[in-house]
């Protein structure tokens, strides 16, 4: 039987799934020993048990300074800089891609001007932020925008381009204006696509919130990232990491169920 | 004088001709079947009675009045696939047909909503989807996604309905079925219809004059070189029988020197 045509069972399926999760717990385990066991106060590689000490006392202390607890403190911070950004990029990217989809004037006017700017690194045009916006929020969020939106803008304006022209034309001999033809007809079958597409950018997206946090800020995962560095606190760091990508795990789980509450139609096509 | 008139209609993309000189006129509550082979521009002139396209020469006048370059709710229109929209449920489908124009926003007002949603459930009833009226076309069947399509063209009460292929990709017994209905419906308004189709027995069954689009002249060398034109005019009604009137501009050989 060809290998493209084999397919495991179920427990064995799970088995797989939870194959590589688990052989990189091991690995780590055994690299942590053999460290320690040439030097017992090596820092790189924190055995598992302290990993979780490190855990708990993170989510748990507050800071002796400030009174708060600062994980959870780094993690409201992030995720609203995220959120915003996002947000801002998901708006712009529907309404941009909408127009360039539909109305010839306005794809004539902005897609290859769009396509030429999405070509622009963001990060490289981050010290210009910095420098025009301060190093406030509004730089991160300024880049996290500018990072994804036009990634949205050209995938949205593609999907609404794609939709049947017979559709547009039925809803034409149907009386719509062209408002009513983008309210109506193109924005409900885009909206199950912005979602698939903010989850793609999710990725970029926590990027350029982490570099930017990284380089100038006073609080955030990113932040805490870089600022226990300086003293080789692996525990914290991994534990911060395995944190981010929890959290970026189930948004893009939460987003994709949102999409199927929300978008019934679309998954019966 | 016929109610659409099609005046030396030619139609180009590009360098490639694809109608050439094609003059017609229909009278109002006609239903014309059109034929021909594949690529000779059934479809295109589908597209310009729609007014999707402008003809590169000629004239397209309903009523009188000339096409003003874009689709609007005089001419409804059935395609083969996606004429439905697949994000409204199938009783949205139809109310959509009264709201999409009711304003800029294309949102029925409120008290207009009620009675919409009303004449909406008493179509599906008639074409006998009520109950599937809470589904979304996807999960409905060819031939009851092409009576959807049709009951949401006729609830816009266009005075000319055009139908691309409407039953190209259904089987025989639902093509038969399609048939039947849409030959109620026809009896019960004064709609004038164009029917492209492929398939010849249903060209003379439905219709009462069938149009066959064919080049008139070939260059074996250029294929291309020349577009088609209404070769024949047959008139349709009892099966064509035996009303076959030759036109008189036919290349074909006229036995009867009519």
């Amino acid at each position: 039987m060809r290998w493209i045509n084999k397919t495991p069972g179920r427990p064995f399926a799970l088995f797989l799934t939870v194959l590589p999760f688990v052989l990189l717990m091991i690995i780590y385990a055994m690299g942590s020993d053999a460290r320690r066991a040439a030097n017992p106060a090596d820092k790189l590689l924190p055995p598992p048990s302290q990993l979780v000490d490190t855990a708990a006392r993170l989510v748990s202390e507050p800071d002796r300074r400030s009174g708060e607890i600062l994980f959870w403190k780094d993690t409201a911070s992030s995720l609203r800089r995220l959120a915003i950004g996002v947000g801002l990029a998901a708006s712009l990217g529907l309404a941009f891609g909408l127009l360039i989809g539909l109305l010839p004037v306005a794809h004539a006017g902005l897609n290859s001007f769009v396509a030429v700017i999405s070509m622009v690194p963001p990060l490289a045009i981050l010290p210009i932020l910095f420098i025009v916006f301060g190093l406030g929020e509004l730089s991160k969020v300024a880049l996290i925008t500018i990072g994804i939106t036009p990634f949205l803008i050209r995938d949205l304006s593609a999907r609404t381009a794609e939709l049947p022209s017979e559709q547009i034309i039925k809803a034409q001999t149907l009386g719509a204006s062209s408002l009513a033809i983008a309210l109506r007809v193109a924005l409900p079958q885009i909206l199950p696509r912005l979602i698939q597409a903010v989850r793609l950018s999710l990725g970029p997206a926590w990027l350029f919130l982490i570099a930017a946090e990284a380089i100038a800020s006073e609080d955030g995962l990113g932040y805490r990232i870089f600022l226990v560095r300086r003293y080789l606190a692996m525990d914290v760091i991994l534990t911060y990491v395995a944190w981010i990508t929890l959290i970026a795990f189930v948004l893009d789980w939460c987003l994709a169920r949102l999409s199927r509450r929300l978008f019934p139609w679309a998954e019966a096509a | 004088m016929g109610f659409v008139t099609v005046e030396h209609v030619s139609q180009k993309y590009g360098k490639r001709p694809i109608l050439d000189n094609v003059s017609l006129e229909v009278a109002e509550g006609a239903f014309i079947s059109i034929v021909g082979a594949s690529g000779c521009g059934k479809s295109t002139f589908l597209r310009l009675l729609l007014d999707q396209e402008r003809p590169t020469r000629g004239e397209i006048r309903v009523d009188g009045i000339p096409l003003q370059g874009e689709p609007n709710r005089s001419r409804g229109i059935v395609f083969q696939r996606y004429s439905t929209f697949p994000h409204m449920t199938v009783r949205d489908n139809l109310v959509a047909a009264e709201g999409l124009g009711a304003n800029l926003l294309g949102i029925l007002p409120r008290a207009r909503r009620q009675s919409a949603r009303a004449r909406a459930n008493a179509a599906l009833e008639r074409i006998g989807l009520a109950h599937v009226a809470d589904q979304y076309p996807a999960t409905l069947s060819g031939g009851m996604q092409q009576r959807l399509a049709i009951a949401q063209a006729l609830a816009a009460k266009p005075r000319i309905l055009l139908l691309d292929e409407p039953f190209g990709a259904l089987d025989p017994g639902t093509r038969e079925r399609m048939h039947d209905f849409l030959q109620d419906l026809r009896a019960e308004t004064n709609m004038t219809v164009f029917m492209v189709t492929h398939d010849l027995s249903e060209a003379f069954k439905l219709g009462d004059r069938v149009l066959a689009f064919d080049k008139v002249r070939w260059d074996p060398q250029f294929p291309d070189a020349y577009g088609a034109t209404i070769t024949y005019d047959f008139d349709a009604r009892d099966g064509g029988i035996p009303y076959q009137i030759l036109k008189e501009d036919t290349y074909v050989l006229d036995p009867a020197g009519s």
